[in-house]
Order: structure tokens, then sequence, then C-alpha cells
């Protein structure tokens, strides 16, 4: 357990002091104060207002930039760090491959996860001071959906950063993943829906199993319980796991995936050569 | 005490390491030469346990991948490229010192007799220190701490003279106890150091040789140098030797750690035609 926290703090500074996650803390902190800057508190879209409706834009820029970039800075920076000759080092010092793995995993969640968080925190402490309301029901959420995002691409970035070998190689396997994501949320399923290749229970099936929509939809039910924008398939959403369940759904289901991903990445990296 | 049986690696279909059988003693010191791509830096990987293979390496019978965190406990590594960590001096000791169960003191007294002063570098990034400096860290946390096998890809490449003769000092310390494995490209860079020599080629072992232990690590050579004319480079190398100039120049005097005879005499020889006389002689320490 010694070796797990040593590896993550390890980590940890790494990152503090690597550009990527200057730049990565700098996009979500930018992205609040511009929210603030343009005045979103005061504007009013779909009954929301104020804080909420700041929040509801964080977390759907969050959604569109996150993921890409945890998933690449996470193989760039791990894959990066075997071809430097970082791991040569380090793993001939004593420390278990487990410790080393999950600490590197431990740490780099903590850094992954703390700007977002910060960033949407710093919102609500501003709010406070300058007393607009605090949706804290959505807050709470939304800090959990972003945990469960943060976890789901870690883990996926982890898998990656295992299977490939080189730099180049782990980074564009991650753009693919990401591409592919994105392709399976609306482009792919609305062109087969349309021609009728599958039905639409497959197709919104498809789209459940992607963390991408999943976020995207438990983002939107929110602020839109009956997920009108949604059309047809808020029934099949709604009829399988009601709008609780969904929201439960939400958030275990992409943590889950990271974590399969994280520990069949442990496995390939456990067997395989370390450096 | 290390044991290499029939240990192959293959990269897709380059097979770089070929069954390779040794057994190293306690108190061996190997040099470890092949030109590049010979296998050496593969074969130090699989004693590391950082690569999978074929055949099995064990070290006093237990193997280095399986039970890591006993094994690696006993090997000192010093890599040649340091690797470009971003983290500060004090967190890099802190780490290695927490892993392998040492005090940081211990490790922060090592780099100090290397020369080192550790306390103005304690937040600086490792990656931003000098070859020397990094070389000398990484040398310190392999020493400073209950290694009794020590390996070391060109340990001395980066160091002063004066560094060097301390970790000749330091390394002599441990003959007894540990044993080392050097790797280098060239014999006459580590010759002095070792008492075995094993040289790689294509994947297999092409020399295994002991060699004459007459070289005492710890052991000083005397060695006083006439000049016949003032050359400013020739100066400058002496200086770097810490020698003492003995008027105008022409006459020099210092100490030359034993081990570092071969590169000594290579600094000599570039300005054969200035040295009028040269002598030396061993000294007892």
């Amino acid at each position: 357990m010694k070796h797990l926290w040593l590896t993550a703090r390890l980590d940890i500074v790494e990152s503090l002091r690597a550009r990527w996650f200057q730049i990565y803390t700098l996009v979500f902190g930018g992205i609040v104060a511009l929210l603030f800057l343009f005045g979103l508190t005061e504007s009013r879209v779909l009954g929301f207002v104020g804080l909420s409706r700041l929040l509801v834009t964080y977390i759907q820029l969050t959604m569109a930039i996150l993921p890409i970039f945890v998933l690449v800075t996470t193989v760039r920076s791990v894959a990066g760090d075997r071809e430097a000759g970082v791991f040569e080092y380090l793993l001939s010092l004593p420390v278990s491959l487990g410790a080393w793995f999950w600490g590197k995993i431990l740490g780099r969640y903590v850094v992954i996860f703390a700007p977002v968080f910060v960033a949407m925190l710093g919102a609500v402490l501003w709010a406070l001071a300058r007393q607009i309301e605090v949706p804290w029901e959505i807050f709470t959420y939304y800090t959990a959906l972003l945990a469960s995002m943060c976890a789901c691409f870690l883990g996926i970035g982890m898998l990656i950063s295992s299977l490939a070998r080189g730099t180049d190689m782990a980074q564009g396997a991650a753009f693919l993943v990401w591409l592919v994501l994105l392709m399976f949320l609306d482009l792919i399923l609305l062109g087969v829906m349309i021609q009728g290749k599958v039905a639409p229970e497959v197709a919104v099936g498809i789209a459940l199993a992607n963390p991408l929509q999943v976020f995207r939809t438990a983002a939107l039910a929110l602020f839109d319980p009956q997920l009108i924008v949604l059309g047809p398939s808020a029934y099949v959403i709604l009829d399988t796991f009601g709008a609780a369940g969904f929201r439960l759904y939400a958030l275990a289901y992409p943590a889950v995936i990271g974590l399969l991903c994280a520990v069949a990445g442990y496995v390939v990296f456990k067997r395989g050569d370390l450096p | 005490m290390i044991k290499f049986e029939s240990v192959a690696k293959t990269f897709r279909r380059a097979r770089v390491l070929d069954g390779i059988s040794l057994e190293i003693g306690t108190g061996e010191r190997i040099a470890l030469i092949g030109s590049n791509g010979a296998g050496k830096t593969t074969l130090i990987r699989c004693l590391l346990g950082e690569y999978t293979h074929d055949g099995s390496v064990t070290i006093d019978g237990h193997s280095p991948r399986r039970e890591r965190t006993a094994v690696l406990g006993k090997i000192g590594f010093v890599p040649q490229l340091p690797p470009p960590l971003k983290m500060p001096v004090g967190q890099l000791i802190a780490f290695a010192a927490g892993l392998c169960g040492t005090d940081p003191k211990r490790i922060l007294e090592v780099a100090g007799s290397l020369g080192l002063d550790t306390t103005p570098i304690m937040d600086r990034q490792f990656v931003r220190l000098s070859g020397g400096m990094k070389q000398k860290l990484l040398i310190a946390i392999a020493l400073g701490r209950e290694a009794n096998v020590l390996v070391m890809d060109e340990p001395a490449a980066n160091l002063d003279p004066e560094a060097r003769k301390i970790f000749f000092e330091l390394l002599a310390e441990r003959t007894a106890s540990a044993t080392m494995l050097i790797s280098s490209h060239r014999l006459n860079e580590v010759a002095s150091l070792v008492n075995r020599v094993i040289e790689l080629d294509l994947g297999r072992v092409i020399l295994d040789d002991r060699v004459a232990d007459d070289v005492s690590l710890s052991g000083m050579l005397a060695c006083r140098i006439s000049a016949k004319r003032v050359e400013p480079a020739f100066v400058k190398a002496l200086g770097t030797w810490n020698f003492e100039d003995l008027g105008g120049g022409l006459e020099w005097q210092g100490l030359v750690a034993g081990p570092d005879r071969l590169r000594f005499l290579g600094m000599t020889s570039r300005y054969v035609a200035l040295i009028s006389n040269l002598s030396i002689t061993e000294v007892n320490k």
C-alpha cells in the first residue's frame, strides 16, 4: 500500500510540472471564467437561469473536451515515459507492478479530476459570494458525472497505453477510439435507423453502450427529465431505466467500463515487456 | 548468485538474446561488453525483470520478475542515459528511499561524497540537472542502500576524475559483498574495474574470460609530468585531473585513481609530443 501511495504521489508531482496539465487546467478554468464573463448566469434557456445555466453549459463543454483531452494526455505521457526510458529506471526500483500501475492510475485520476472539479467549485464559490442561488442537486450530480467520466476515459487511456508500444501508435489509437465513440453518438446510428437496417431498440441499445452518449443523455436529463429533445428514443430509455434509474446507470456504467479497461490494461502490462 | 539459463528474447522476428547461460558469483565484477545491438541492454532488462523471456533468470534462486520487490530491493541500477524525470531531486530521493527502505540521508551522503551538493538542487527538476549531476545522483541512489548486485551501464562516463576516484572507492568498499555488472561499448572504459569479461555479439556470449585482478579499486597512482612548453589545452586537461602546478606550467604532479589509469594515459597520449617526462608510481592508500 505504501508503494501505491508513493507511486500515486510521484505521478501527481510529475504531472503538476507537465505542460499538458497546465494547458488542461487553463482550459477548464478558462471555460468557467469565460462563462462568467459572458454573463451566462444572467441568461435564461429552457427555464434555466443563474448558476444552473452556467453548470449545464459547463458540463456540455466538458463532455466535448474532457474525453479526448484525457485520452490523448494519458497515452502521450504514459507511452512517452516508456519511450524516454522513465519506466526502465523507475521499474528497476523495488516496486510491485500492481502498486506501480494502480498508483499511476490513482495519481493520474486526481490530476485529471481536480481541475474540472475545482473549476466547477470555483463557480459555486463565486455564486455564493455574489449571493446567486446554488443548485446543489445539479452540482452534486455533475460532480459525480465528471468523476465517472474521468474514470471511464482514464481506464480506456491506460488500456491503450498498455497495448500500444510507441507514442504515435498510442496517440493514433486514442484518437480513433474517441472518433468511433463520437460517430456512434448520432451519425451512424441515425443513418442505419433511417435505412431501416436495424431495429430502433438495437440502435438505442448501441447508443446506450456508448459512454459518450450516456453522459450526454444524463446531462440532458437534468434539465429535460422527459428527454423530449431525444424524440422517440426517450421512450426506450425511460421505459427501460426510469428517470432515476438512468441517472444511476449514467454514473455506474462508464465507471465500470473504465475499471474493466484499467484491469485489462493491468493484465496486459503485467504480462508484457515493461519498458 | 546470478544465474541465466538458456535466456532467449525475440522482438518480433529479431532474436536479440540467443540462449544465454551464465553463472555469476558473489564478488565478481563483470564487464559486459559488445557493440550496439549485441544484447547488453536486453540482458540487463531481463536481469531487472523488465522483459519477459524464454529460459530463466534468478538471483539467489529468486525470479526478479515474479518476486520483484524482494529481488530488486537488492539490486542497484545506474542506466546509461538518465531518465527525463520532471520531479524535483528531493522527490526522487524520497521516492527511491521509500521503495528501497533506506534512509534518504544515506543517499545524500553518497551524493555528497561524489561531490554533489544536494542542498541547492533539492527543488530543481531532475531533468534540468547537468549530465554529471544526474549521473552522480543515480549512482548515489544505487549505492545509498543495501544492494548486493550493482548493475551499471557506463556509470563513470559523465563523471569528472575526482568523482570517478570516489566512485571507485565506493565500489571498492563493496567488492567482497556485492556482484557488479558493468556494461560498456568498449572494454578499455571498464577494464580496470572488473575481474571477468563477458562479450556479447548477436545475442550470444562470444567471450567469457576471467582477467587478472591486479588493479585495486581503491589503489592510487602518484604521477609526475614534465612538459616541454606551456600549452593551455594541456594545462586545462591536467586541471580537470586536479594536478598541481609545480613550476610555471612545466612541472605537474597529482594522484590518479588506479582504475582510471587507462583513461589518464589516454588523455596524456593526446599531448605526447609535449611531454618530456612521465612517471607513474603505485602508492598504498
